[in-house]
């Protein structure tokens, strides 16, 4: 437990409650009054999350989004893992192929949305012979693979370039080189960084695939926001939102807890 | 009881000169350092901090190119790290994501599971660490942890042991109870030690001979035999004698 996140368990869920209840507090008298056209308070805003919730669409576009960050995300580790160690194994890796992903990393994926829709925008992508996923969940996929792929690849770079050398040495000593260096060393001293790169792409993707969403694709989060705002239905929008948080959260501490449980496996516990 | 060491020559240093190149031009670090190692001694070396002990124990265990000379063990050039000698670390090197017994094993090879669980337990029960088998480093004390790095040193039958500062990272009391220790395992097993410290103390508890390097760049100055019986006792006067005239090599003034 750190110094921040400590306390006992009952003084962390009542500090908790009482931010979340006066931020509805203050929410509530702000929109005083807004019907769904204006911008809806909790009350509404909860009624719109139980129809959304009833009708079925909610599950659905959450699914969609979910799948498409999974994907991307997934993809982006299978490449990125592996380039990263490369790179922070190798002087010349890094000297090669640094600057060109140190200038790409800062591009927001939002600004590559043209080049999605036009590179993957008209192809469906099949295995045997059974839709994988359609042209609009490509360019998305792409989306979260750009905007995971950076910060996975440094962080992984950097994790074993930071190896310290005497575990190096000790390895080099006992005779274990080549792919059991990598299996017995390498990858488990670089373990809690990459993890912590993976934590933070998956962060960054969640909140990228609500802004690919938004062109070109019929479910989602983000078509949600996007369709009930073109509906005029306010209500839906901020329900979407809340959902969006929720799951993002959910995401996180996912993540959090397999960090926490590799850094623990070595005494190194944050939380 | 330096009758335990043969004095057959194991380890051959020889006109040993090694530079580093760095952003300020070239440092020359070792200047020319002759040593010679016996089999089966415990030899210290000592020396002011940043005098390039250290580099010169990397030489001898292949970490670390020398740029002229020779470095032999066994009469045979040293290319590269081998596990028939092993460095022991200053703050321990052992995996902390392995458990004791897995970092104790972590060298051993070509062994069914059955002999080399056998194999493993001994050494964790030569340095007395049974029952922490399936501890993670992390759960251990500063002693226990340089204990589980001497047994995976050890694991692997080494015939030298390099041991850089070892006890540097411990505390006064675990100290004394490691150096006690180091000296029975090497009385058990019989290797040939290389202690490098910059404690003369140390040195000369531990030692059958404490060879003195000179500041930067280094050579050996000289080696003194250590002819005292074990167990030693700090408060010899023969060591208090032996500590000034190491200190006047050193050009140190002891008293303050």
């Amino acid at each position: 437990m750190s110094a921040l996140g400590s306390g006992s368990w009952t003084q962390r869920l009542l500090l908790g409650a009482l931010g979340l209840g006066g931020f509805l507090v203050a929410w509530q008298l702000a929109t005083w009054g807004n019907g769904i056209t204006d911008v809806p308070g909790p009350r509404l805003t909860f009624q719109g999350l139980v129809e959304l919730a009833t009708a079925g669409v909610l599950w659905k576009n959450i699914v969609a989004s979910v799948f498409r960050v999974a994907w991307g995300f997934c993809l982006a580790a299978a490449v990125g893992i592996p380039l990263g160690m490369w790179m922070g194994w190798s002087r010349h890796g890094t000297l090669l192929l640094n600057p060109l992903i140190q200038t790409l990393r800062p591009i927001s994926p939002i600004a590559w949305i043209p080049f999605a829709v036009v590179i993957f925008g008209g192809s469906d992508f099949y295995l045997r012979g059974r839709i994988l996923f359609d042209a609009s969940d490509s360019s998305a996929i792409f989306l979260i693979f750009l905007a995971s792929f950076f910060p996975i690849v440094t962080a992984t770079t950097s994790a074993v370039q930071s190896i310290e050398q005497k575990y190096l040495r000790s390895a080099a000593n006992f005779g274990v080189r080549g792919v059991q260096l990598l299996r017995r060393v390498i990858l488990p001293a670089a373990l809690p960084q990459i993890l912590t790169g993976l934590r933070l792409a998956l962060g960054i993707a969640w909140v990228v695939i609500v802004a690919a969403e938004m062109l070109g694709v019929t479910s989602g989060l983000g078509f949600q926001v996007n369709d009930s705002r073109n509906n005029l239905r306010m209500d839906y929008v901020a329900a979407a939102m809340v959902v969006i948080g929720l799951v993002g959260l959910g995401l996180d501490l996912a993540m959090s807890s397999l960090e926490s449980q590799a850094l623990a496996r070595r005494g190194m516990s944050r939380r | 009881m330096s009758t335990e060491s043969t004095q057959r020559e194991k380890i051959r240093v020889q006109g040993v000169y090694k530079s580093f190149a760095t952003k300020k031009g070239t440092v020359q670090v070792l200047d020319g350092v002759n040593l010679s190692v016996r089999e089966g001694e415990f030899l210290a070396i000592v020396g002011p901090s940043g005098c390039g002990k250290s580099t010169l124990l990397n030489c001898m265990a292949g970490f670390e190119r020398i740029s002229q000379g020779s470095i032999q063990i066994d009469g045979v050039e040293v290319q590269h790290p081998d596990p028939k000698r092993v460095f022991v670390f200053q703050e321990t090197g052992i995996f902390p994501w392995l458990s004791v017994w897995d970092n104790v094993g972590f060298g051993v090879q070509g062994l069914g599971y059955e002999a080399k669980h056998e194999h493993v337990m001994k050494y964790i029960r030569l340095v007395g660490l049974d029952g922490f088998e399936k501890s993670l480093p992390a759960e251990l004390s500063g002693g226990m942890k340089q204990r589980v790095e001497f047994a995976r040193a050890l694991a692997v039958e080494p015939d030298v042991l390099y041991l850089d500062e070892p006890f540097g990272a411990l505390d006064a009391f675990t100290r004394i109870e490691m150096r006690r220790e180091i000296v029975r395992i090497w009385r058990e097993t019989g290797k040939t030690c290389i202690l490098v410290t910059h404690d003369v103390a140390e040195a000369l508890e531990l030692a059958d001979r404490v060879a003195i390097m000179t500041r930067r760049p280094a050579v050996v100055h000289s080696v003194m035999e250590v002819d005292r019986p074990r167990p030693r006792d700090s408060d010899d006067p023969a060591f208090r004698e032996w500590k000034d005239q190491i200190f006047s090599i050193l050009g140190v003034e002891r008293s303050v």
